[in-house]
């Protein structure tokens, strides 16, 4: 859409997306106090009254923060309420308290002039912070000053108690003092010169669910109070005084995006279960802790895969246990009453050259089936003892399973199993806690392993199928090979079989059975898989509302039926004509 | 005076929050206490002062203690430090 439409005001500003949703009003500008202030000399007999003048204003400056903490901390926790902790202690600095005394006496400048000075002077310094998150805290150290010469100028300190029709409000920043006394019913937005993803904007209207836009530098001089605003908190676009069909463009999409959100919201704590009964695991694949608030905010029911690659990935040095152990008791924490499956190692040898396995240097001819997963992980013991440690001494944080990648067979599997046995003694001896009841499985991704899975399932207590390697292992195709890529094919006979194998032999054995590869996330495909009595389904944690509703409005009988049907033939045609018959069932 | 040498094992650095565990320990007691990294000397009580040292992971700090209760403000960051950062 353009900005210079035929109305010139219309203006399009560009920011970062601090909280999702569309936001369409009035302009509310919060005004900004600018810091240079004049300086003049103070009469000698003067100069401790001056001093008493400043004390005064930090001590009130002090009570109102405190007041507003108390009022923070009721009404939305203690993660706002530490943002005041950090600006008590700006507060109390001695580069403000001590300097801006020392100047006044030494100098005889008036206390609003050799407050800006020292706050100027530590703004330059952490300017100068190579380290962006010592850079940001330049915007905290402002914004105690701005509040010190408020009081000193005997200004009442300006806040959103104004706010009475819903509005989007226009600011340089906004700080916890700034919002407490907000009527959040009329806050409609946010928008921001200043801040990022993690400043208190962005973490105050996520809270709130309120869509804001930071970041975007000078929008308090171009916004003035009244004009119309459109703020779009997907994308971090901000429009100031749209043409009336951009605005009714918006208005609409805000009305589809609300309807989906209610949907997925009201999907969010319903079960992953059929309309007949017939429940199932769904579950997330992520890399990082930080994935999991999003996971769970989809519906999911526990992690199905971790990776834990990323944790061997851009660094100079092994990952020690302790690095591991953070990571891991993060995860089963915040994922509680929810299971996760870490799965351990799965990178190749060359990933692993940097630190400190120059022997793998050796590039080898055929990556895929080369020195990876598991086979890595025996061929270094001591790699996979210390993830195996920290696993286990995570486990006591929740429900923790551990799985093994690239198994082709029993002894890949005993032999894993045998190390983790040798890391529980050691816990024992050490008297480290752990759970003792750990749940141990496998991935089935090589044919070999889905061929001896009857024997796999007697001694795995679970085990997870690898759709993308068994796939591409057993149809011998490469599927990024634009070639051959079009015989990759999930539903290939011969895949649907190693499935149905797979689960009936760890049911058989009184194993649970679930599929975290790709094909767990295709929703054409949920009914095939839910057929083949799957106990679990882990998959991207976007794709979690969509298999959900998949899956609730879903006879677990017509699933059943339609595998029987798809085993009796299952050619390629006939499969996918049995699946667009069950869609349009 | 007391000086005492520690190395930041904290894989985040010296980070807002024990940048600030430290300044209110320290603002309990009357020493001075000077902060030191490199060349860079700040004032221990200073919670700007520390975040200007960007005392990353593996940094070396050398504490000093000067006042009445130098050795109880040794003592407390001891205590403190042995949490994240390894006395040397």
């Amino acid at each position: 859409m353009s900005s210079t439409g035929h109305s010139p005001e219309t203006r399009v500003f560009k920011g970062i997306s601090a909280s999702p949703g569309i936001a369409i009003g009035k302009a509310f500008v919060l005004e900004d106090m600018d810091l240079a202030v004049g300086r003049w000399q103070v009469p000698p007999e003067a100069v401790k009254a001056e001093v008493s003048r400043f004390r005064l204003a930090v001590a009130d400056t002090r009570k109102e923060m405190i007041g507003t903490q108390q009022k923070i901390l009721k009404l939305l926790g203690k993660t706002h309420a530490r943002l005041i902790e950090a600006y008590l202690l700006i507060l109390e600095d001695p580069l403000i308290s001590k300097d801006v005394v020392k100047n006044i006496s030494t100098n005889r400048v008036n206390a609003e002039y050799a407050l800006s000075e020292a706050v100027a002077g530590a703004v330059k310094t952490l300017e100068a912070a190579t380290d962006e998150y010592f850079r940001e805290r330049r915007h905290d150290v402002l914004d105690v000053g701005r509040k010190i010469l408020l009081h000193l100028l005997g200004h009442e300190p300006q806040d959103l108690e104004d706010l009475n029709e819903p509005s989007v409000i226009v600011a340089r920043n906004l700080t916890p003092s700034d919002t407490i006394h907000m009527k959040t019913q009329f806050a409609e937005g946010f928008a921001t010169d200043i801040g990022g993803r993690t400043s208190h904007t962005a973490i105050l209207a996520n809270s709130l669910e309120i869509p804001a836009v930071v970041g975007l530098h000078e929008i308090t001089r171009h916004v003035r109070p009244g004009d119309m605003m459109i703020l779009d908190g997907y994308t971090g676009t901000v429009i100031v005084n749209p043409l009336p069909d951009v605005v009714d463009n918006y208005r609409r999409e805000r009305e589809i995006r609300g309807a989906e959100r209610r949907d997925l919201e009201r999907l969010r704590d319903q079960p992953a279960q059929t309309i007949d009964g017939r429940r199932i695991a769904l579950a997330g694949n992520i890399d990082s802790p930080a994935e999991i608030k999003n996971l769970l905010a989809n519906g999911a029911e526990g992690v199905g895969l971790y990776r834990t690659e990323f944790l061997y990935l851009n660094r100079d040095t092994l990952p020690t246990e302790e690095d591991h152990y953070r990571f891991y008791a993060k995860v089963a924490q915040s994922v509680l009453p929810h299971p996760v499956i870490l799965r351990t190692l799965d990178i190749g040898g060359d990933k692993l050259v940097d630190l400190g396995f120059p022997e793998l240097t050796k590039s080898e001819q055929n990556p895929f089936l080369g020195l990876r997963g598991i086979r890595l992980a025996l061929r270094h013991p001591d790699l996979f003892r210390t993830q195996l440690r920290a696993i286990l001494r995570a486990s006591v944080h929740g429900k923790v399973r551990v799985m093994f990648p690239m198994v082709s067979g029993l002894e890949e599997f005993r032999a894993a199993r045998k190390i983790l046995n040798a890391c529980m003694e050691e816990l024992r001896k050490e008297n480290i806690p752990f759970d003792e009841k750990i749940e141990v499985g496998l991935m089935i991704e090589i044919p070999s392993a889905a061929l001896v899975v009857d024997y796999l399932a007697q001694e795995a207590d679970f085990m997870s199928i690898g759709t993308n390697d068994l796939i591409q292992y057993t149809l011998a195709v490469d599927r990024v090979n634009d070639e051959v890529s079009h015989l990759y094919e999930p539903l290939h006979p011969a895949i649907l079989r190693l499935i149905h194998q797979t689960v009936k032999a760890g049911h058989a054995a009184g194993k649970w059975v679930g599929m975290c590869g790709e094909m767990a996330g295709d929703a054409e495909m949920t009914a095939v898989l839910m057929g083949l009595e799957l106990d679990e389904l882990s998959v991207s944690p976007g794709l979690v509302p969509k298999i959900k509703k998949v899956i609730r409005e879903t006879k677990f009988s017509d699933c059943h039926a339609l595998v029987t049907e798809v085993m009796k033939d299952p050619s390629r045609d006939n499969v996918q004509g049995l699946l667009r018959r069950f869609r349009n069932r | 005076m007391i000086e005492r040498t520690f190395t930041v094992l904290n894989k985040m650095g010296l980070h807002a929050r024990p940048a600030a565990a430290i300044v209110t320990a320290l603002q309990k007691f009357e020493s001075d206490v000077i902060i030191r990294k490199d060349d860079q000397e700040v004032d221990g009580k200073s919670i700007m002062g520390i975040l200007t040292l960007t005392a990353e992971y593996g940094s070396k700090l050398t504490l000093i203690a000067e006042g009445a209760d130098e050795q109880s403000v040794m003592d407390n960051m001891t205590q403190f430090f042995s949490d994240q950062v390894h006395e040397e």
